[in-house]
């Protein structure tokens, strides 16, 4: 039944802070992402939310590599991508894939729809140069546009077209794992639908796993198996989305939960808010014990003692000592 | 195999029919095309730079045989422009004198995008502390009297025009070299670099087929902003009497002797000058008309 395909241990992401001009020293370490775990089995849809300056980006871009791991390894199908020579890495990069967030950024704007879903055709070889195009036109296909576009240049597409073919791009290289980091956070909320539909059903399609990032929780619920939430750089609560959504059992999670708007409008009334007090903590300094007690309504003095771990609780995994008591 | 295009791969799979798009570049060129101001400098400029060039080919007057009887004499019908003192014709000497300030702005411009390309670039590329150190080397060289140090070359290594190009083409990379530098260091961080090397492309395809493109436009804005200041270098070393020595003559040249004899005879003022400021507004009437027509933001939405 557990067939997991991507493995997060223990994977940490720390910047070190500098200062001083010529007498350059280290005053301090970000802690972006600091000791996430996280499975993700195969052809299964992980939602990743939390706050702005969680480390969610930076947690993805760790996942691609693009950012060196200060700790912890990620593994692809029990392949350690964060040892390992650049030539070995280059194999597996095809199987890992990502989506960013804004489609105006992510495409080289001086190549043509078909320069950009050729290159990594050809570069990586995948298939004969004289199957080349035919694979362009089944790409664009795939992701609802036009083969007869393929000519045009990114400036000349909206932006739910543009990442149509961010998203082509990705899947040329026949990945086995998407990150989408906030792909439909910079779309309008028509196209939202359409660019999350599309991503479902390619996911259906193609036995792929994704690895979903958002801010928004409504939109995690539609596509996710599984939810994640992050606060300051560590996972505070997983478990399957129906029981995370709608039975948030950490008090941040239940936040988050609480700024969902409802669509029914008596409902929507009567709905509380819980507004957290104050900013979220810098990752500079963050505070001792639960990094969320400053913010916490369920705070007590032994929550400023010591880290809660991610713990087994109920049918999900809780990082806070009074799981279960509120 | 940098840049495929379906028209060099084999038909097979091609949709029937594909809609044409416009590349960056054309709508650039459109929009320049349309700049009056930008078009009438580049036409000027052109023409300029084919008299200047053919013209001492065709002429009957030599740009330095004197006729010392003949003297100053204005406008003729021989001497469309005049002669100088020393009874050389002045058109002929114009022609020649632009072919030699033509050069200094051209070597001396690519001298300094070469530099300061290739310095810039790898600054803002490895960043850190390479770029720091790079940088305050940058920050120490301008801080020096740069005419001061072309004068002093000139004083110790004598008057080689092969060395004025040199030594103008070393002070103006300076700017070029932050420019690029700051263009590479915000590319670098765009989300199609960072695609790039998702799609695991190596670094060299990165840097050719991804950041050099898209740092063109303000590179080739500040190039033709660089020749007329470098011309503008060069004419006032002549006028200092650190440039082009006699016979052989520059605008700066002419300027210089013209001013001396305004009084006498206005006509050698009047025409090196006008020539020397009709080419500077051109260049930067271009300069301008590229800048609004390459401008990122305009393109974007």
């Amino acid at each position: 039944m557990s067939d997991p395909i991507l493995e997060l241990r223990d994977v940490k992401t720390h910047f070190s802070v500098h200062q001083g001009i010529l007498l350059r020293k280290q005053t301090g370490t970000v802690k972006a992402v600091d000791g996430v775990s996280l499975t993700v089995q195969r052809g299964e849809v992980l939602g990743l939310v939390g706050e702005s300056g969680c480390g969610k980006s930076t947690l993805a871009r760790t996942i691609m590599q693009l950012l060196p791991t200060t700790g912890g390894s990620v593994l692809l199908e029990s392949k350690n991508l964060t040892e390992g020579s650049a030539s070995s890495i280059h194999a597996i990069r095809r199987d890992l894939q990502m989506v960013f967030q804004d489609p105006y950024a992510s495409l080289n704007p001086r190549m043509t729809v078909f320069a950009t879903l050729s290159e990594p055709l050809l570069v990586h070889r995948v298939c004969p140069p004289a199957e080349v195009s035919a694979r362009v036109s089944e790409l664009m296909e795939l992701v609802g546009l036009a083969p007869s576009l393929m000519q045009k240049y990114p400036h000349e597409f909206s932006g739910g077209q543009r990442q149509r073919i961010a998203i082509a791009r990705a899947l040329a290289l026949k990945p086995k794992v998407i990150i989408a980091d906030e792909p439909v956070s910079a779309l309008d909320v028509s196209v939202q639908a359409q660019i999350l539909n599309l991503l479902a059903k390619l996911v259906r399609q193609m036995g792929l796993s994704l690895v979903f990032i958002a801010h928004d929780l409504s939109v995690v619920k539609h596509i996710s198996d599984r939810v994640a939430v992050m606060y300051l750089g560590k996972i505070v609560e997983l478990g399957t989305a129906v029981d995370v959504i709608d039975r948030p059992q950490h008090p941040y999670t239940r936040a988050l939960v609480s700024a969902i708007p409802l669509p029914n409008p008596d409902a929507e009334r009567a709905r509380q808010r819980i507004m957290l007090p104050g900013d979220p903590p810098s990752p500079i300094n963050p505070p001792a014990g639960c990094p969320f007690h400053p913010r916490c309504a369920y705070a007590q003095e032994r929550c400023k003692a010591a880290l809660p771990p991610l713990a087994a609780f109920q049918d999900r995994e809780v990082a806070c000592i009074r799981a279960g008591e509120i | 195999m940098l840049s495929p295009s379906p028209e060099k791969l084999p038909s097979a799979g091609l949709p029937p029919t594909l809609e044409p798009g416009t590349s960056p570049w054309r709508d650039a060129w459109h929009r320049l095309s349309r700049n009056r101001l930008a078009v009438f400098g580049g036409v000027i400029l052109i023409v300029l730079t084919a008299l200047c060039v053919a013209g001492p080919w065709f002429m009957g007057n030599d740009y330095q045989s004197q006729d010392l009887r003949l003297g100053a004499v204005p406008p003729n019908a021989a001497h469309w422009l005049g002669t100088d003192t020393l009874g050389r014709d002045l058109f002929s000497r114009l022609l020649y004198g632009g072919r030699i300030s033509l050069l200094v702005g051209f070597i001396a411009t690519v001298v300094a995008l070469v530099i300061g390309v290739t310095y810039g670039a790898i600054a803002g590329f490895f960043g850190g502390k390479l770029d720091s150190v790079m940088m305050r080397i940058v920050d120490i060289l301008y801080a020096l009297p740069f005419t001061i140090f072309v004068i002093l070359l000139m004083v110790f290594f004598g008057r080689n025009i092969w060395l004025l190009f040199f030594a103008i083409g070393a002070v103006e990379w300076l700017t070029m070299s932050r420019i690029v530098r700051g263009q590479i260091m915000s590319i670098k961080r765009m989300e199609y670099i960072e695609a790039a090397r998702s799609l695991g492309f190596g670094r060299r395809r990165i840097i050719f087929r991804h950041m050099i493109p898209n740092i063109l436009g303000p590179v080739i804005v500040y190039t033709t902003l660089t020749i007329p200041a470098v011309m503008l270098l060069e004419a006032f070393l002549s006028f200092l009497g650190l440039g082009v020595q006699p016979p052989m003559s520059s605008w700066g040249v002419l300027i210089k002797d013209g001013a001396e004899k305004m009084e006498e005879y206005p006509w050698l003022l009047i025409f090196p000058a006008t020539l020397f400021s009709l080419t500077l507004f051109s260049l930067n009437f271009l300069g301008d008309g590229l800048r609004d027509a390459l401008d990122v933001r305009s393109s974007k939405d």
